[in-house]
């Protein structure tokens, strides 16, 4: 029977205010223990939550950068289970009212083809302390600096049929939450975390299957990896007649698998009701106006504009915009030397191949824009191949200088000299007897894969150097 | 002798009468005489108070002493206090040194008090008569057999037995007032967002409210003046200017039209309380103002939904007590669950069990509409019901409980009596208005007997006026307790 998968995420997103959501204590990644954890993040008797405008600011982009509605009115609410990273027996978050609503994001795959993915809801709430098992011998230690971080949980509709849709869409939120400035998007610090909820069903059915909870999922390649292991889980579960436990599940990478974390029966009653601590959240006009000043172009309207302006492909596009960074550092390349399509080949090949290769990030990269600008100006007017231009790259990145100055002292300058050019061809021709006679015997049509070879030889003597266009006619007028 | 009021003391230490330093003496010494037996506070901070007051002879000395400078009082232990153990009456509690001040105890002590110790209460403000506290139950000093009411029993009696001039409270739902009334003091609820929680630990969030208790009006207008005011740490403290109520409170009551909710006559109520009301009303009818008969007939449905409201809300608030960071730990426990379960067991007593499985049960899955949402409509009736009475009337006048007493031990085995007690202080706490109880007469056996005023949002001024016009033609908030049976 063939099966249809169904998949909706949920993300947290930490937002990157200075502060917790709830207090003034900061929240900086990997500072001490509990040096971060104020009375109000301990949950002492007596303390009161109040509420970090900056983290409203950034939901209220998300909300209006996906389209969404945002609610005039929205209500913060109690989310109640005993853990011991949770200080106060309960979390702060919204339930029946979030601060942003239905929307929608779209997907671009390689063959150019779009999907809407819808947004159910985004809300705010605190994140929880952490509990750290395995530090003290036989004794949980809890590290409470993370506890009141804000996050912004992004919860999709069971929109996406396949692994590779999930991430796609996970990308994108990831691509939009960095762009606008509100997630610094850092997986392995836990900034940007996915849970999948993934179900099977008979393809053609309607009725959604019992899904199960992935969680621990700390990459996009895990995201992928686990919502595959969980499908083939699924439909070999149903096929040998069994049913699907509604749970939690978590992914272990070192295994690739997902284990069961705990059931729909263990769940807890969360008990959700309206912090009467809290007054509700009323987002006006005004406010929406003012935390979307300064908005940056979003990435649909970059893509966009890329095929438009500069006649790119979507996919292309949507390469080009899958970071803010690199979107700037093409447009900085195109404004020194023009003609788009060359530097998208440069950007998304060679730089894009060296930084990963050299796992750095895009503001260390040694190469800046106009270096990059004028490596491809030397291509364009002729003064090095292509082929020539990635050695040349190789050495700017090496710290050898300039495109012209790598060019001047390796002596790489591309051969026009049609003196020259005719020496190289005529000793190959006069080395290639046999090569020449099946050459000339050969179809019309045969013919101008032929020449590769000799064209292939003359460039070899020239080291390169030669241009491959005038050698390629002085070769085909010499064999005739 | 020893002058009661605020007002006279505050006067003495600026004439050079007295010193701080001897008024706080001289209440130490009666604490040490009397508390044994009345046991109003759970900690007597000698020291602090004290130091306090040498601080506060030498602000006198220096003239920059301001009106409240020197004057020694007790804050009900609902109020954390730096340094000094914050028990909330609660054995969870009775290891915790809280390490900041609640807002209500930093403005008290900026403005110069003089702390002498932490006051009794009903076990995290839950009940009626002081009963539940972990430290044992409070003694009305106008009867040995006699509750002196919850939950700020503790500082009531304080008062009553002129062991401080003032004392702090807190009121969810009559927790200032009924204490007050049934001690023969003054005791004022503001309107809910008048003062800052920050630092008061929760009961019930949305109708917890600090207040004062003490003898007069004009002394329980004198720290209003300074605990009340806006407060950035608190969401739920209005940002509405501050009036100045001393100066409220002259002027006569001619034109005041004072309703009298026929609801809070019925038969549940005590023929002794029922008359002290009555010859209330004459006093106010004789400074001049109008009395009217008016109607609340929502206010009938008001305790249950408190109790829905209220202990949703506690269930909630009382989660971090798990025994994980601060608070009772059970030495029993073996794993995680075991580790809540004794720690929270041991450390709660009944009254407060008893609260939090109904709070919890309310909020269940499949129980939340029909409990809890229900009762927050009924809430928003009541308030309309008393915006509509507001509108013709300017303050609201009855009984503060339905009995004139209440017997030690006479709740232990019937909380639903105890909750019944608060249906004429709940319904104002619901709809988040000002009251203010103050004593108007005895019943049997020489027991006070106070009234209750209620008035809009922000009418403390009125309130306060209309108790201070009282308390200028009648001797009852004068009138103290006979110690005498104490060895």
């Amino acid at each position: 029977m063939p099966w249809e998968t169904v998949i909706g995420l949920e993300i947290h997103t930490q937002l990157a205010t200075c502060s917790k959501i709830f207090s003034g204590s900061a929240i900086m990644f990997g500072a001490e223990p509990n040096t971060q954890a104020a009375l109000v993040d301990l949950g002492m008797p007596g303390v009161l939550p109040v509420l970090n405008q900056a983290a409203v600011q950034m939901a209220v982009r998300f909300g209006y950068a996906i389209g969404a509605e945002i609610a005039s009115h929205s209500v913060f609410a109690r989310k109640h289970y005993f853990y011991p990273d949770l200080p106060k027996g309960y979390q702060i978050s919204q339930y029946e009212l979030p601060i942003v609503g239905r929307g929608v994001v779209s997907l671009v795959s390689e063959d150019g083809a779009t999907k809407s993915v819808g947004v159910t809801r985004a809300h705010l709430e605190e994140d929880a302390g952490k509990s750290l098992h395995d530090v003290f011998g036989g004794m949980s230690g809890i590290d409470l600096n993370r506890a009141g971080t804000p996050l912004l949980e992004i919860v999709s509709e069971p929109d996406m049929r396949s692994a590779a849709e999930a991430v796609a869409y996970a990308r994108k939120i990831h691509r939009i939450v960095t762009c606008i400035g509100i997630c610094d998007g850092n997986l392995q610090e836990g900034s940007f975390r996915c849970d999948a909820n993934v179900s099977v069903r008979p393809l053609g059915q309607e009725q959604l299957g019992t899904r199960t909870e992935l969680k621990n999922l700390n990459s996009f390649r895990f995201l992928h990896k686990a919502i595959q292991f969980e499908v083939v889980r699924q439909i070999n579960i149903l096929e040998e007649g069994g049913r699907i436990v509604q749970e939690t599940r978590l992914y272990d990478a070192e295994r690739d698998e997902t284990r069961s974390m705990r059931s729909k029966e263990e769940a807890n009653d969360y008990r959700y009701f309206p912090d009467p601590d809290l007054l509700p959240l009323v987002i006006d006009a005004d406010f929406i106006a003012t935390a979307t000043t300064n908005m940056p172009e979003l990435p649909d309207a970059r893509v966009a504009r890329f095929q438009q302006v500069f006649g790119l492909s979507a996919y292309v596009a949507d390469c080009l915009t899958s970071r803010r960074a690199l979107a700037d550092f093409f447009e900085s390349v195109v404004a020194f030397c023009g003609d788009a399509t060359l530097v998208a080949n440069w950007v998304l090949g060679e730089f894009s191949a060296t930084l990963n290769k050299a796992d750095l990030a895009l503001a260390e990269a040694p190469v800046s824009a106009a270096d990059l600008a004028g490596l491809l100006r030397r291509i364009q007017d002729q003064t090095i191949s292509g082929k020539i231009a990635k050695q040349v790259f190789a050495a700017m990145w090496q710290g050898e200088g300039t495109a012209d100055a790598v060019i001047a002292a390796r002596g790489l300058k591309q051969v026009t000299d049609t003196g020259a050019l005719a020496a190289w061809v005529d000793e190959v021709i006069a080395a290639s007897s046999v090569q020449v006679a099946n050459y000339q015997a050969a179809a019309a049509e045969k013919r101008p894969k032929m020449i590769g070879f000799f064209v292939g030889q003359v460039m070899k003597k020239s080291r390169g150097k030669a241009n491959p266009q005038q050698v390629n006619q002085l070769l085909q007028s010499r064999l005739g | 002798m020893q002058v009661d009021s605020v007002m006279q003391q505050a006067a003495d230490l600026r004439a050079g009468a007295c010193s701080s330093v001897e008024l706080t003496q001289s209440y130490l010494a009666r604490i040490r005489q009397l508390d044994g037996t009345l046991n109003s506070l759970i900690t007597v901070t000698e020291d602090i108070a004290l130091a306090q007051a040498q601080a506060a002879d030498a602000r006198l000395a220096a003239g920059s002493a301001g009106p409240l400078t020197g004057i020694p009082i007790v804050h009900k232990d609902v109020f954390c206090t730096r340094g000094v153990r914050t028990s909330c009456g609660s054995r969870m509690l009775d290891n915790f040194i809280a390490p900041y001040d609640a807002t209500v105890v930093s403005r008290l002590q900026a403005a110069g008090c003089v702390m002498l110790g932490k006051a009794n209460m009903d076990e995290f403000a839950m009940g009626s008569s002081n009963e539940t506290s972990f430290y044992g139950p409070v003694h009305n000093p106008w009867s040995v057999d006699a509750a002196p009411g919850g939950s700020s029993g503790g500082s009531a009696v304080a008062v009553a037995a002129r062991l401080c001039a003032a004392a702090t409270g807190s009121d969810t739902g009559g927790s200032v007032r009924q204490p007050a009334a049934l001690t023969g003091i003054t005791g004022l609820k503001p309107t809910y967002g008048r003062c800052s929680r920050w630092g008061m630990v929760a009961f019930a969030s949305s109708l917890d409210q600090a207040g004062i208790l003490a003898h007069s009006a004009q002394d329980v207008a004198a720290l209003l003046q300074v605990i009340a005011g806006f407060d950035a740490q608190d969401s739920t403290c209005a940002e509405q200017p501050v009036p100045d109520y001393a100066a409220g409170l002259a002027g006569d009551l001619r034109g005041l039209r004072i309703g009298l909710p026929q609801e809070f006559f019925t038969d549940g109520l005590d023929a002794a309380v029922a008359a002290v009301v009555q010859q209330a009303a004459q006093v106010y009818e004789s400074l001049g103002a109008t009395l009217v008969e008016v109607s609340l007939p929502t206010s009938q449905a008001s305790i249950p939904a408190y109790y829905v409201i209220a202990l949703a809300e506690a269930a909630s608030n009382l989660s971090r007590y798990d025994g994980v960071r601060f608070g009772h730990r059970s030495a029993q426990a073996d794993d995680l669950a075991a580790l809540y379960a004794h720690s929270r067991a041991e450390g709660f007593g009944t009254e407060v069990k008893r609260r939090i499985m109904l709070g919890t049960y309310v909020l269940s899955e499949g129980y939340y509409d029909a409990y809890y949402v229900q009762a927050q409509k009924v809430r928003q009736l009541i308030a309309n019901d008393f915006q509509r009475v507001l509108q013709e009337v300017d303050l609201l006048l009855g009984p503060v409980t339905p009995f004139a007493s209440c017997a030690l031990g006479a709740w232990q085995q019937d909380p639903v009596q105890m909750y019944l007690g608060d249906v004429y202080t709940v319904p104002v706490s619901l709809a988040g208005l000002p009251a203010l109880s103050h004593p108007a007469g005895c019943a049997q056996h020489g027991m006070p007997v106070g009234v209750q005023l209620i008035g809009n949002y922000w009418a403390e001024p009125r309130l306060l006026q209309a108790a201070h016009q009282y308390q200028g033609v009648t001797d009852w908030h004068q009138q103290a307790p006979d110690l005498s049976w104490i060895g």
